[in-house]
């Protein structure tokens, strides 16, 4: 037996029954980014057209490598849950469902390779 | 047109109809909404080339090679152009729906203000970050 009433149930938790915990999350992961983004395209610009050894001992650094990885999973999160966004409003059915499954899976592979990239070139 | 002429209280006006291609006026506050998805969406095209030149130079010389030929390349350097002032207009937009979220700056003229503010700041950061990493 429910003890909670449909209306309780469903109070303030919307049709996606999450609430506004997406929204928040993209708030949380904006405001991450925000910080992270400036420094990382000056630490990425600046790499970017150098020698291998040249890329290789700027990524071997704990900042740069740090950051890098942050900006891989935070910003891959954000993408992934972005694109679901962008998705729900124009697809429906099968269709919606499989392209935020491939979205989810990409952000994840890039953030996976990218992680994998760091670790090799750091340790 | 015979019957409109005939019975004028039928239609007696013209009446907006719905907003149609040919004549609908794009507005600021929607253009650089829908740029804002836009966008952040296309990110992931320089994102992939990004995490695959790294990728390639973990690997070893040839690979690095391959990738940095193409990253360094006018497609790379349109994709990276592109990426980069993208990533600008999706981060100040991404501001401006901080401020939107925090029930501010709302009204027609600031929201607009907000929009030119995106469009000539993510242009003008654009320049700034290429003059720096240069």
């Amino acid at each position: 037996m429910r003890y909670l009433t449909a209306r309780k149930r469903a109070e303030g938790r919307g049709a996606s029954h999450t609430g506004t915990e997406h929204h928040w999350s993209m708030t949380v992961s904006a405001v991450g980014l925000a910080l992270l983004v400036p420094v990382w395209l000056y630490i990425f610009g600046s790499a970017l057209g150098g020698a291998r050894d040249e890329v290789v001992a700027t990524f071997a650094r704990p900042f740069p490598a740090i950051l890098t990885g942050l900006l891989l999973v935070v910003g891959m999160r954000h993408f992934a849950m972005g694109a679901a966004m962008m998705i729900e409003d124009y697809a429906k059915g099968t269709t919606r469902k499989a392209l935020i499954i491939g979205a989810t899976a990409l952000a994840w592979a890039v953030a996976a390779t990218g992680l994998f990239a760091l670790a090799r070139i750091a340790l | 047109m015979a019957d409109a002429k005939r019975l004028p209280s039928v239609r007696p006006h013209a009446r907006p109809l719905s907003p149609h291609l040919q004549i609908y006026r794009i507005q600021l506050t929607s253009v650089t909404s829908i740029l804002t998805r836009i966008t952040g969406n296309g990110l992931i095209v320089g994102t992939l080339l990004a995490v695959w030149w790294l990728l390639a130079a973990a690997t070893s010389d040839s690979y690095f090679a391959v990738a940095d030929a193409v990253a360094t390349s006018w497609f790379g350097d349109l994709v990276f152009t592109a990426s980069l002032w993208a990533i600008w207009y999706h981060y100040l937009a991404g501001l401006r729906h901080l401020v939107f979220d925090a029930g501010r700056g709302l009204d027609i003229p600031t929201a607009e203000k907000l929009g030119w503010a995106c469009i000539i700041g993510s242009v003008v950061l654009t320049a700034i970050t290429i003059l720096l990493v240069q």
